[in-house]
């Protein structure tokens, strides 16, 4: 499914160039939850947007099912089945969460939810009401956490291959955690070939896993079983 | 409808969503003549006399009615200027939906200036949807429109002003009066494009205890147009006023926003803020992980900016 070959990514600081990854080679299979982890400014979410086609490598390369896609933009990539949810939702005058939600399902390859029955159940799914969220504006009327679930919700309206999550769980404090567990345990059942990775320090979200990849300094520290992987944690701790 | 050809039929309805014959009192003017005129029970379109333009008389307590007047020119080379006057009754709730369509094909400049007033009677409110556009490879398609409204007592106006698209140069100019309890709320939408030049200036007074004023104007400028906007909110007693402009700068446009307020009573309380700045590319970035390329994503924001 994904193949993330030699990966490398640096940014000029001043004269000073900054490795933020360094080689990191890794791979998903299809149906695999993998869960990256590592600490603040490890590159982890560096490496999500090289994924998903927003940051450019600097070397190395990114196969998706055999097709090398490291020179496609984000919009090819999302074409391609490959959906991303962002750390940091964004703000937009005017667009409501109906117009996002619509552009989700129905842009590019991918194709769902075209109604509003579909695209109501999309917001029920994060713990929303749609009578309440379909026509307000997504700006800053909305709460952190309701930017969040919107945000979760116009990526599962994608009903991609590939399912990046970059820490799903920052700022919905008030939603329940375990509905976003709920969230991604539907998604493994209903798309059982859908590939999800999840950049995260939750333990309930690492036990989920098939893998874990730890990140350390740009480099891959750990790619193992989500049992080790906890185990070397807890150890190191 | 009538006997317009398809370019004006496609023009009405673009700035009045017209189609056919509406229910309830119309005027339609095309190329300087009234092409069609209908007076209902209680809203009353009357010719002026000496000078280009209608009265609407509307009765006390109208309710629930809408008046169509809107304007299309597609003579090459017509200007003029027509003065329309609205006299609302008391406790009325009434729409009148005007706009402006100009299709110039010529080598002449095309000009139509808008001159609205409305007395506004106590306790009654008045929409008021306004949408202009231009088409057609001629020279210059000019709008001037001037609003300006006497509210009394009690009454409400809520303004929603389009200029969508093709409009060259318009000066637009809104005036409002507002005695106790009075209320206006005016929406501006404003798209230039090519080498078009907008200028709008908005005027309110607020005169009488209680009277609100809210000003929100979003504007996109792109290529290598021009656009600058003013507003100014007068409070001369226990009132409140906001206004608000945000912009959306593209390409080698040019965007000059100036509020001002202007306190002459201790409770007067205004507000004001104006933003101007290009797309946040995280925006656009967020659009393009959803499948929709740079050139889609840009019109949606842009799209949902003016809606």
């Amino acid at each position: 499914m994904l193949r993330v070959e030699g990966a490398s990514f640096e940014v000029k600081k001043g004269r000073k160039k900054l490795v933020i990854l360094d080689d990191v080679s890794f791979s998903v299979k299809p149906g695999e939850l993998v869960v990256i982890t590592g600490p603040n400014g490890s590159g982890k979410s560096t490496l999500a947007k090289i994924i998903a086609g927003i940051e450019t490598l600097s070397n190395g390369k990114i196969i998706l099912n055999g097709q090398d896609i490291s020179t496609k933009d984000c919009t090819e990539r999302a074409r391609m089945g490959i959906a991303y949810s962002l750390q940091a939702p964004v703000h937009f005058k005017g667009l409501t969460v109906r117009d996002l939600l619509q552009i989700a399902s129905t842009s590019g390859e991918t194709f769902c939810g075209e109604n509003l029955a579909e695209v109501s159940g999309l917001l029920e799914k994060v713990g929303l009401d749609s009578g309440q969220y379909l026509d307000r504006e997504i700006n800053n009327s909305l709460s952190g956490g309701e930017l969040k679930r919107i945000e979760i919700a116009s990526v599962i309206a994608r009903n991609a291959k590939l399912v990046i999550f970059d820490e799903p769980e920052a700022g919905i404090d008030i939603w329940s955690f375990n509905n976003l567990i709920k969230v991604f345990n539907e998604m493994r059942k209903n798309s059982p070939e859908c590939a999800i990775v999840i950049i995260s320090h939750q333990e309930r979200i690492m036990k989920m896993a098939n893998r874990i990849l730890l990140l350390k300094d740009g480099k891959i520290a750990f790619d193992g079983p989500s049992g080790d992987a906890m185990k070397m944690m807890r150890d190191t701790q | 409808m009538m006997d317009l050809d398809k370019i004006e039929r496609d023009l009405m309805r673009e700035v009045s969503g017209v189609t056919g014959i509406p229910e309830g009192a119309y005027n339609f003017r095309v190329n300087g003549k009234s092409i069609g005129r209908h007076s209902s029970d209680k809203i009353d379109i009357i010719p002026k006399r000496g000078k280009s333009g209608i009265d609407i008389r509307i009765a006390n307590n109208t309710r629930g009615e809408i008046a169509h007047i809107p304007v299309i020119i597609s003579a090459s080379g017509l200007k003029e200027a027509v003065y329309n006057d609205f006299y609302i009754g008391d406790n009325c709730e009434v729409t009148i939906i005007a706009g402006c369509g100009i299709y110039n094909c010529g080598a002449d400049d095309s000009i139509h200036d808008g001159i609205h007033t409305f007395y506004v009677g106590k306790n009654s409110t008045v929409y008021y949807i306004e949408k202009h556009c231009g088409i057609g490879p001629g020279a210059g398609k000019i709008l001037n429109p001037t609003t300006k409204l006497f509210l009394s007592e009690g009454s409400r106006a809520e303004l929603l002003m389009e200029q969508i698209k093709g409009v060259d140069s318009a000066k637009r100019l809104t005036e409002a009066e507002l005695k106790k309890d009075a209320q206006v709320v005016i929406k501006e939408r404003l798209f230039t494009h090519g080498k078009q030049l907008a200028e709008s200036k908005i005027v309110a007074n607020l005169l009488g205890d209680n009277s609100s004023v809210d000003i929100v104007s979003r504007a996109v400028a792109r290529d290598y147009s021009v656009q600058d906007f003013s507003s100014h909110i007068i409070g001369k007693a226990k009132c409140w006023g906001h206004s608000e402009c945000d912009a959306i700068i593209m390409d080698n446009a040019r965007v000059n926003a100036e509020p001002a307020l202007d306190a002459q009573n201790i409770d007067a309380e205004l507000i004001h803020e104006a933003a101007i700045g290009k797309i946040a590319n995280d925006q656009l970035m967020k659009l393009m992980t959803l499948g929709l390329s740079r050139r889609q994503a840009e019109a949606q924001i842009i799209n949902g900016f003016l809606k």
